[in-house]
């Protein structure tokens, strides 16, 4: 009897052991567009093993225009030095969605721009509000996230992409 | 026999779990949760009623559940009771957002609750805003189906969120759109790119009218073309829908019908943007008794610059007319260089904005039609908006924007209020950021509006000290120094500490809120006075 319930024990353990060994998060694999209007898969966020930024905004939100800004001014540096790229995912609806490119290019920007003008993506990450950032290690896995965009906070997210791109880890 | 039938038993629930667990853990549960709660002084000076419950609470929480190529997600939510401002509808707790999907083969299957777009929207979208309190997810049954390479295919058929039940109506939906670079191979690298969209709907409600005869299916239809070229990009979108009586277009028969066209060009440093639409009787929800934001199956955003200063998004806040309205808007964003007078070391944006939006110029015809509609013409002013901005950064610590806005603001029209006429206004920004060092900065905006009629001048200061990445302190004061009644020059003071951790943000602030108008989109929610403190917690896993 004894025997019986131990291994059960045991056997739940061990279990309940594999589910916590489980890896980081993987993004989730949502259809959303790029600006050309082109159907795009969010599988397709990826970048050699090198670091990556997901960066959520919309064209109405100040902090995480002024943070793009921000880091538009640092980015040949950032790449060359880690090699990162920065996805920037806009939520803007059907109001705004066609000024999402004549802004980033009246800015400018040079990262990737992408359209989730239904909302998935954003739901499918949890997304609460923008700004909303996310690192992602070499292997597509979620290693950082930051709900706000103040001034400084690009300082910090690039701390953490060069922790990634040297493979340490994020505490 | 006792022990061996024990240890089947056991071992049986062993493996169940084991196998549960197992599943479980190829798949992943995340989620994300936000509280807001209030606490209520009364206070008569700004006219902010007394709370019964003297606090109110909103929250929800999203669980979703992925597991390759199925995901599963429920949302709880609790208004004990809903925050003042909220719809009183939303009462108690209850999960009124659960769903399953898988795709295979090219099929993604969704039952449950979804949101999804035709389009632009201008027949069909479901969403939620739930900062509005508005969502009207719909509750049935979604299929994507892609048949051959840039071929998109999605039907659709459900009820539409009401609250914590559901509308009357019925609404199914279908709609294709084409990417003829994805289709035809000879078009895969060609720089233009050219996509064709077409798309159905049809809502369902008995007639139990007793006077009128009502259609109790009301189809509508919409096509569209998006082509892009490089920096070009050109997008248009017609719809037309058969006669609609309902409570909002006061019972007419008339048939109603959408334009929207936008073009953009852009190019480094530059970006230009020309919209326009005609909206003709396209109020379409399915209960033609609805009013409000109930159970809006199309979305009519307004064509209006979606601001972000407080004085210049609160004020005058405009929703498009849903009944009829002619708008057009152009935008220009443009960046001079780096390193030369103008620019300066960092380079200067400019933008500027023109939007207006007027009625339509109407006839009245003495059939159930109600009216005819010339659209050669305007009709009378709804709303005009000319706005400029600089945006200068000075050196690493120092930048700052230079905003103007005017205002002609038909407030009649725009909040419904008989009697009220126009609106002009100036509205002024500085806004300017000093960065201590790496960690610590301070933004400060400094806002006025002046305007002759309606509630007068108004002054609002901000100011913002941010310790990254973790801490910020906001203190907000508006003052209506301009009104003609003395009693009611009132101040409005808000302050605010913010701490954040990765996902999680924390807010507890305390002050007075003016009664107003809050929009996004083509929403709008009006907001009562209010004194009180408030918390807001939001994280996400």
């Amino acid at each position: 009897m004894k025997n019986i319930l131990l291994s059960f024990i045991i056997t739940t353990i061990t279990t309940g052991f594999v589910f916590a060994q489980k890896s980081e998060r993987v993004i989730p694999s949502v259809n959303i567009k790029k600006l050309d209007g082109t159907l795009y898969n969010t599988d397709n966020i990826k970048n050699n093993g090198k670091p990556i930024i997901i960066d959520f905004w919309a064209t109405w939100c100040s902090p995480c225009k002024a943070e793009l800004n921000a880091i538009a001014e640092e980015y040949d540096d950032w790449q060359k030095e880690t090699g990162v790229v920065l996805y920037a995912v806009s939520i803007d609806d059907a109001r705004n969605v066609d000024k999402i490119a004549p802004y980033v290019n009246g800015k400018g920007w040079e990262y990737e721009v992408l359209s989730d003008v239904n909302g998935d993506f954003k739901r499918a990450m949890n997304v609460n509000n923008v700004p909303h950032v996310f690192v992602l290690n070499g292997n597509r896995e979620i290693v950082y996230q930051q709900n706000s965009a103040a001034p400084g906070d690009d300082k910090k997210l690039y701390e953490i992409v060069k922790k990634v791109a040297k493979g340490e880890k994020i505490d | 026999m006792k022990n061996k039938i024990l240890s089947l038993f056991l071992f049986f629930f062993s493996y169940a779990f084991f196998q549960a667990e197992y599943i479980f853990a190829q798949g992943e549960i995340h989620g994300n949760f936000q509280v807001d709660a209030q606490y209520y002084n009364a206070d008569s000076a700004i006219g902010a009623l007394p709370v019964p419950e003297k606090m109110l609470m909103n929250s929800f929480t999203n669980l979703i559940y992925t597991n390759g190529s199925f995901s599963a997600g429920v949302r709880f939510e609790s208004y004990l009771n809903s925050m003042q401002g909220f719809d009183p509808r939303y009462i108690g707790n209850g999960i009124p957002f659960r769903y399953a999907s898988f795709n295979r083969d090219n099929f993604t299957i969704t039952v449950g609750s979804y949101y999804e777009q035709f389009g632009s929207g201008l027949i069909f979208r479901s969403y939620e805003e739930r900062g509005l309190g508005y969502d009207n997810a719909m509750d049935g049954i979604s299929v994507k189906f892609t048949p051959y390479k840039g071929v998109y295919l999605k039907g659709l058929v459900g009820k539409q969120r009401y609250y914590f039940t559901h509308g009357p109506g019925i609404v199914r939906g279908f709609d294709g759109e084409v990417s003829l670079n994805e289709m035809i191979t000879s078009m895969n690298e060609k720089k233009t790119k050219i996509f064709l969209g077409g798309s159905f709907v049809s809502k369902f409600q008995s007639d139990q009218d007793p006077v009128y005869i009502l259609p109790q299916n009301v189809g509508a239809w919409a096509y569209r073309l998006k082509l892009n070229h490089g920096g070009w990009a050109f997008f248009s979108e017609y719809a037309t829908k058969i006669n609609d009586p309902s409570s909002v277009n006061n019972y007419i028969y008339k048939r109603g019908g959408g334009l929207y066209v936008n073009s953009s060009y852009s190019q480094k440093g530059l970006g230009v943007n020309l919209a326009a639409k005609v909206i003709d009787n396209m109020n379409f929800r399915s209960d033609r008794t609805a009013q409000n934001n109930d159970l809006m199956i199309n979305y009519l955003p307004s064509l209006t610059r979606q601001h972000t200063y407080n004085l210049a998004s609160t004020i005058y806040p405009y929703a498009t007319q849903p009944n009829g309205e002619m708008a057009y808007q152009a935008d220009i964003t443009y960046t001079m260089k780096k390193n030369t007078l103008l620019g300066g070391n960092y380079g200067t944006t400019l933008l500027i904005n023109y939007a207006s939006a007027n009625g339509l110029d109407t006839v009245r015809v003495p059939s159930g039609l109600g009216y005819k509609a010339n659209y050669t013409k305007f009709g009378q002013v709804y709303y005009k908006d000319f706005n400029i901005e600089i945006q200068k950064k000075i050196n690493k610590s120092f930048k700052f924007n230079l905003f103007y806005a005017n205002f002609a603001y038909n407030k009649e029209v725009a909040l419904g209020k008989v009697g009220e006429g126009m609106v002009y206004a100036n509205i002024e920004v500085f806004d300017f950021t000093y960065k201590f060092n790496d960690t610590h900065a301070l933004r400060m905006e400094l806002q006025a509006l002046q305007t002759k009629q309606d509630k007068g001048d108004w002054a609002t200061v901000l100011a913002e000290y941010t310790i990254s990445p973790k801490w910020f302190f906001t203190a907000l004061c508006q003052y209506n120094y301009g009104n003609s009644i003395v009693s009611d020059r009132q101040l409005y003071p808000i302050a605010q500490i913010g701490f954040i951790k990765n996902s999680t943000r924390v807010t507890l602030g305390y002050g007075k809120q003016r009664a107003g108008v809050f929009c996004i989109g083509g929403i709008c929610r009006v907001v009562p006075a209010s004194n009180g403190a408030t918390i807001s917690i939001s994280s996400s896993f």
